[in-house]
């Protein structure tokens, strides 16, 4: 996968290996089934005796540490790789709950879903969003999936198909969850001269933002997304972005759970907090509404991607920039914002401010 | 070429020990307090984290970063975990100068940890799993059967006995005497490291580092903020790092190249053209007593075959003409892999201030070079300190 996703990064930006001065992975041993996953990385990049290192995060901090590399002056062009390999992985609640605190945690078995349920009562319970927003999303999400030929879970479904599917932990039923998906992304970043000479539409990164809230889940806020609002304006401070709901044209944001989407946009600032669910009933977050949220499909309609979802996000911003989305394009896409979250039980997240100008 | 400066001004680190009691959240936060109070900064003033640790399975964490961001002091700031197996410690310095360099930051806690004891009955035991999953895991196989098929492929092109690599578990050890946070500290004899049990020829027990927890932290600081703190910056001058082909058995043993690509990429940065002699001190990677020398030579700080002779002729001693791992090293502090290997940007850092205390070298030593080494032997990270 890796191989495939690196030749056509490759052909697309017109550069061979050896012109990457540096190359970045993205993930994690436990999801690899592989300890110290970084040494299986270089043969298929063409990265043999090259600086080569692995972030054990989220592709877009991968992404970030690249782009700093970059930054220094010390190099040109770096390359971030990413994928998942979701199917190999037999359970993996067993795995997440060893992300989980062995003494206080641990021991309850805490399958992932029963977090986010109780994520999700919570966020509901201080926004007064509805289940029936929330499976709004899910059916937007996977109708626009429809039209990503890179999307796996892409479907035509009613709201309430969505709010009658099976209850997993309550408020969160089985369509709310992103399935996992198979798949590889290659990003490559160069230094602004060289892609002004190596590229006729580059993508900026205008603005670049970071943080960890509480490991602990008995410290965290539950009800909103901390690590999204501090990286967010960090982001929005290196962009120079004041009013984020003007300014940006469309954001691809984590959905891992339908929910997540709504509490994401609020983090972002991209809408008050308790508004974001009335923004998708009403159509605002449509590929041709006032923010276009998730028009790639999302984690709900592509899948979740494990540590390359952040990926994804970013491959679907800088595709709608360049105006090659087919026919999930957004009209007049200048500004767009990419953002993640690595999943639970974690608090980690980032944010990226690209543009086309 | 312009290039933001970035300093390292601070550094802690905790005991190596067979066995910590702190968790590894503990440890993360005892390393990164006692950084941060060594040159009176608080957490207020750090602008991002960046974790260094190895191996999940060690301490038994899915998602290790995240479990130690809090502890690392990473709450609610910009926080990543990377890993390059065992040269992931200096690796984290070099992702720590990225932080600053690039112009994102201005103080950037650098921390690594390794908590190996909760693997049972030994840590051996988790290096199973960096072996290819088809063909290789089911020979049950752990690092103590790879790592001699290199040594003895270096001892034989280079005509060394097991005598002459000896000499490196007798010099670390005894340096590490004088480490206070050390764990394996000795005054042995070529002797007793050749008579001691074989456990996979040619490595012989004292030719091994022992596995430890610990962690270690430093603080990288640009230029203005260096110089407003402290009168004593030690700059972060040259970063190196490289990774060869997975496939192990299509790689030369004997020599590795990754690590002199490494090399030549900081001394290029460093603006160094004759290493022997502008490199003052060096703490090389030593897991095993001839990767010291090995190390050495492929960062051509020895000629190739000429290491052994160097050490024989206590060149590399403390007080020697280039003195190698005055800490003690791995064989002698002790080897929680990534934090082992921050410690010897640590240790390079004291020596150039000297702070060292009873370790410090003659002679003011201004520029040194730490080096690690990792992943299926196939990945080298070097940084150049200067003062």
């Amino acid at each position: 996968m890796l191989y495939e996703a690196a030749s056509k990064a490759y052909q697309n930006a017109g550069l061979e290996p050896k012109d990457i001065d540096g190359f970045v992975n993205a993930g994690e041993d436990w999801t690899e089934g592989h300890s110290i996953a970084d040494e299986i990385t270089p043969d298929q990049l063409g990265a043999v005796k090259r600086p080569v290192f692995t972030v054990n995060g989220d592709a877009m901090q991968a992404l970030i540490s690249a782009a700093m590399h970059i930054l220094t002056g010390q190099m040109n062009i770096c390359l971030v790789a990413s994928y998942s390999k979701a199917s190999n992985i037999k359970s993996l609640a067993n795995i997440t709950v060893m992300a989980m605190d062995p003494v206080f945690n641990r021991p309850l078995e805490e399958n992932p879903y029963f977090i986010a349920g109780l994520e999700m009562n919570r966020y509901l319970y201080e926004t007064g969003t509805t289940r029936e927003q929330c499976a709004q999303v899910v059916v937007k999400n996977k109708k626009n999936a429809l039209w990503n030929p890179s999307a796996g879970h892409g479907i035509s479904l009613s709201k309430e198909q969505v709010l009658d599917s099976p209850m997993i932990s309550y408020p969160l039923s089985s369509l709310d969850i992103s399935p996992h998906s198979d798949g590889a992304i290659v990003i490559i970043l160069a230094a602004a001269e060289r892609a002004k000479a190596l590229c006729q539409k580059p993508i900026w990164i205008e603005g670049m933002g970071w943080c960890s809230d509480s490991p602990s889940l008995e410290k965290r806020a539950w009800g909103e997304a901390v690590y999204t609002q501090i990286a967010a304006e960090m982001a929005y401070k290196m962009a120079g972005i004041s009013y984020p709901r003007k300014e940006i044209d469309l954001a691809e944001v984590s959905d891992e759970f339908s929910y997540k989407e709504l509490q994401h946009l609020e983090a972002l600032k991209l809408c008050r907090k308790g508004e974001a669910g009335f923004l998708v009933e009403e159509g605002a977050l449509g590929i041709s509404g006032e923010l276009a949220v998730n028009p790639s499909g999302g984690c709900l309609g592509v899948g979740s991607l494990l540590d390359a979802t952040g990926a994804q996000k970013v491959l679907e911003v800088a595709l709608q920039l360049r105006g090659e989305a087919g026919q999930r394009q957004v009209p007049n896409a200048g500004v767009g914002l990419a953002q993640s979250w690595r999943g639970i039980p974690t608090t980690s997240g980032a944010v990226l401010i690209l543009s086309n100008r | 070429m312009g290039m933001r400066k970035v300093a390292v001004v601070g550094a802690g680190m905790t005991r190596f020990v067979r066995r910590a009691l702190e968790t590894p959240k503990e440890l993360a936060y005892e390393a990164a307090k006692m950084a941060l109070d060594s040159c009176e900064l608080k957490l207020k003033d750090v602008d991002g984290v960046v974790v260094g640790s190895a191996v999940d399975a060690f301490d038994g964490f899915h998602m290790k970063g995240e479990y130690l961001s809090d502890g690392a002091g990473g709450w609610r700031k910009p926080f990543i975990r990377h890993s390059v197996g065992g040269a992931t410690g200096v690796f984290s310095c070099i992702h720590g100068w990225m932080h600053v360099a690039s112009g994102l930051f201005d103080v950037c806690l650098v921390l690594a940890e390794e908590k190996m004891s909760p693997c049972q009955p030994h840590p051996q035991g988790a290096f199973l799993t960096v072996y290819d999953a088809i063909l290789e895991r089911p020979l049950g196989l752990n690092l103590t059967w790879i790592v001699p098929q290199e040594m003895n492929l270096y001892m034989i092109r280079n005509g060394y006995r097991s005598e002459d690599v000896a000499r490196v578990a007798v010099k670390n050890k005894r340096n590490a005497l004088d480490h206070p946070a050390a764990m394996m500290g000795e005054e042995l004899t070529v002797q007793d490291v050749v008579n001691s049990e074989v456990i996979s020829w040619p490595v012989h027990r004292l030719d091994i580092s022992g596995t430890a927890d610990g962690a270690t932290a430093v603080v990288l600081a640009s230029e203005e903020v260096a110089k407003r703190i402290t009168n004593k910056p030690v700059w972060v001058d040259g970063v190196g790092y490289n990774l060869d082909t997975w496939y192990w058995t299509s790689r030369d043993l004997a020599y590795p190249v990754y690590v002199e690509k490494a090399a030549r990429m900081a001394y290029e940065m460093a603006g160094i053209k004759e290493p022997q002699k502008e490199i003052h001190i060096a703490e090389p990677y030593d897991p095993f007593t001839f990767k010291e020398l090995q190390n050495l030579e492929a960062l051509l700080l020895a000629d190739q075959g000429k290491a052994a002779q160097l050490l024989a002729e206590r060149v590399f001693d403390r007080d020697g003409r280039m003195p190698v791992c005055p800490s003690g090293g791995l064989l002698g502090v002790g080897n929680p892999i990534a934090a082992a290997a921050l410690m010897k940007v640590a240790e390079v850092f004291w020596q150039l201030r000297g702070e060292a205390g009873k370790r410090q070298v003659p002679g003011n030593p201004k520029t040194g070079l730490a080096q690690a080494w990792g992943d299926m032997m196939q990945a080298g990270t070097v940084v150049i300190l200067k003062i």
